[in-house]
């Protein structure tokens, strides 16, 4: 026996197959579509929505119940020669959010790519069925993965399925955006391709949970941390590499956008925390975590400061996507390192993921509001929105909703998740972080109300072109008020979050 | 010097002249040859490693072998998504570059069509 058959010690669980299901669901939704032809595209794509959101409780509740990881190995093949696929406490709740987030875009969605006569097939519509199910199977993949080759095709397959999405209307900027995010998209997936391979010339295994035990601080293992790293946080859009985000997110149809800003962006970020978190412990020192978090604060400030001078709506929401992402960068000082011993860093851990979830909930429901607005008005500019709030109340309501989060204000998932990092900033000593998020909520404070301050003034005279029906706003509504529940969550380190991380503290502050 | 290391020189050259073409071309087309040189760098240098055996000890090992076919067809399939894409730009506005603009405000595109 060698050491390594010690420490991975894990068998498939019971609800192993869970994982296997969340994966290949929606996969299956592509097969049927193309064996039952393009019509029938939405029918079969709705029926698996709610049949993942089932897997996705299902998975939920197991890991919750077992109060463990839920692990599948692969055809009964251990590491390092098999595959596993698990998930701890933060894939489940990642699992969770993607689900709801999707069904939710599903249903928005229908008022746009529906297919009301179902002899007709549009190859608008078809594409962005298979597309939002192959997004889907992507980020459950990248949720699950345990293994960094295995990780790699998930995010292609996120990648391939998130750039035709962000072109489905083939308008000429919006080609030019899908390329540019296919260049950055490509750059990044080789670099973090070269990576695993030094990684596997290194210490002979991708398996995370076997590198744990392999890594040591030594150039090999920086090199290729530093490479995949580079290529991630290409793929997440973080300060300096965001050129492509903004053209892409703001060019995508409505639905497309949600799920984007949503949900795409932070599944090369979930790989970024697996990397340095769980993968390479030992490797994030002090000064690779503040460069990491000073990279975060510089999308802070800049993603603010020019959402503030946009005049579309779709812009300012999208440059809002580059700052929130800046938050969640400010997990690696916080919680690692010399303060990963103190509870402190589980409040960060805690309050980092939740900032994620926060966002994916409040960014989808701001785009499917800016969606329902230009829909309803023909345009998007910010200056031109005078009355929109009078004609279109529940959408502007879930805006300053979703809003809220953002800006960190109670009662808000958003409020939580800063208070959570902002007292661990301090607590630990790490003060300057503190004044970035401050000054950062104060920035958002200024887009939202911005845009608010238009939408509710009176002295526009706005006639909507067409009527939107209720329903789709309720939709809007209700993913804005899964943001706003979060800010339920106590503000202590989450037990959920803390599952299969046995090295944290997860003692209550008193 | 043993062949495994001439193999390794030459996979690190690859990656060094893909990086440089990408990041200096500014035309579309020499940027996506530039990530299939970068790639192919990269896939030699999973043939360098299943030669020197890293994990089994053995002559080869098949893992990298069976890695790096997986990532030929990932890097294969991105290449024809992107010319795909590139081939679209080009007939919608007949260039071959991007101009490095920042987003402009190209405001009510869904109206002018």
């Amino acid at each position: 026996m060698t050491p390594d058959a010690n420490i991975f010690a894990d068998v498939t669980s019971a609800d192993g197959y869970l994982l296997v299901l969340a994966v290949i669901f929606p996969v299956i939704g592509i097969l049927l579509t193309m064996a039952f032809g393009g019509q029938h595209v939405e029918r079969i794509a709705l029926g698996l929505l709610l049949a993942g959101l089932a897997v996705a409780i299902a998975i939920l509740a197991a890991v919750l119940r077992d109060d463990q990881s839920l692990v599948y190995i692969v055809g009964n093949w251990r590491p390092p020669l098999g595959i596993a696929l698990r998930a701890d406490g933060v894939s489940a709740a990642m699992i969770m959010t993607i689900a709801v987030v999707i069904c939710a875009t599903g249903f928005y969605a229908r008022g746009e790519f529906g297919q009301p006569d179902a002899s007709v097939s549009t190859r608008g519509s078809y594409t962005f069925w298979i597309l939002l199910l192959g997004i889907w199977s992507g980020l459950n993949a990248i949720a699950v993965g345990a293994d960094l080759f295995n990780l790699y095709v998930a995010l292609e397959l996120l990648t391939f399925a998130a750039v035709p999405l962000v072109c489905l209307k083939g308008y000429q900027e919006t080609i030019k955006a899908a390329l540019r995010y296919m260049l950055f998209a490509l750059v990044g997936s080789i670099l973090y391709l070269l990576g695993t391979a030094l990684i596997y010339g290194g210490y002979g295994t991708l398996d995370i949970s076997l590198l744990a035990a392999r890594v040591q601080p030594e150039p090999v293992a920086f090199i290729a941390a530093a490479l995949m790293t580079t290529g991630l946080l290409a793929k997440t859009a973080l300060f300096p590499l965001h050129l492509w985000l903004p053209p892409a997110h703001a060019g995508a149809p409505a639905p497309g956008s949600a799920i984007l800003s949503a949900l795409v962006v932070k599944g090369s970020f979930i790989l970024i925390v697996r990397l340095w978190f769980d993968a390479m412990p030992g490797l994030l020192t002090f000064a690779t975590a503040q460069l990491l978090a000073t990279l975060g604060a510089g999308a802070i400030l800049f993603g603010s400061v020019l959402a503030l001078r946009q005049t579309r709506l779709k812009l300012l929401i999208a440059y809002s996507t580059i700052a929130q992402i800046g938050y969640l960068f400010f997990i690696f000082p916080l919680a690692s390192g010399d303060s990963a011993s103190t509870p402190w860093a589980s409040i960060a851990w805690t309050g980092g993921w939740l900032q994620l979830f926060s966002h994916a909930f409040a960014k989808a429901a701001m785009f499917m509001a800016a969606g329902l607005i230009a829909e309803a008005v023909g345009h998007d500019q910010i200056p031109d929105l005078g009355g929109v709030g009078r004609a279109l109340p529940v959408t502007v309501f879930a805006f300053g909703l979703a809003g809220l989060s953002l800006m960190g204000v109670p009662p808000s998932g958003g409020f939580v998740a800063k208070w959570m990092l902002l007292s661990a900033a301090v607590m630990e000593g790490q003060w300057w972080w503190a004044v970035i998020m401050l000054v950062g909520g104060l920035l958002a404070g200024g887009y939202v109300f911005m845009v608010l301050g238009k939408a509710l003034s009176t002295n526009g005279s706005l006639t909507l072109r067409v009527p939107i029906p209720q329903h789709r706003q309720a939709i809007v509504l209700a993913v804005a008020l899964c943001a706003v529940l979060l800010g339920l969550m106590p503000l202590q380190p989450s037990g959920l979050l803390m599952i299969g991380r046995p090295e944290m503290h997860t003692n209550v502050l008193e | 010097m043993n062949s495994a290391t001439m193999f390794g020189y030459c996979g690190a050259m690859l990656v060094g002249l893909g990086l440089f073409g990408l990041v200096t071309n500014p035309e579309i087309l020499r940027k996506i040859l530039a990530f299939n040189v970068l790639g192919s760098g990269v896939f030699l240098l999973f043939g360098v490693i299943a030669r020197r055996g890293a994990a089994a000890g053995l002559g080869a090992d098949p893992v990298p072998q069976a890695l790096v076919i997986t990532g030929i067809v990932v890097a294969f399939s991105a290449t024809a998504m992107a010319v795909a894409l590139l081939v679209r730009f080009n007939k919608e506005t007949g260039e071959i570059t991007m101009s490095s603009d920042a987003p402009s405000d190209s405001g009510r595109s869904e109206e002018r069509r």
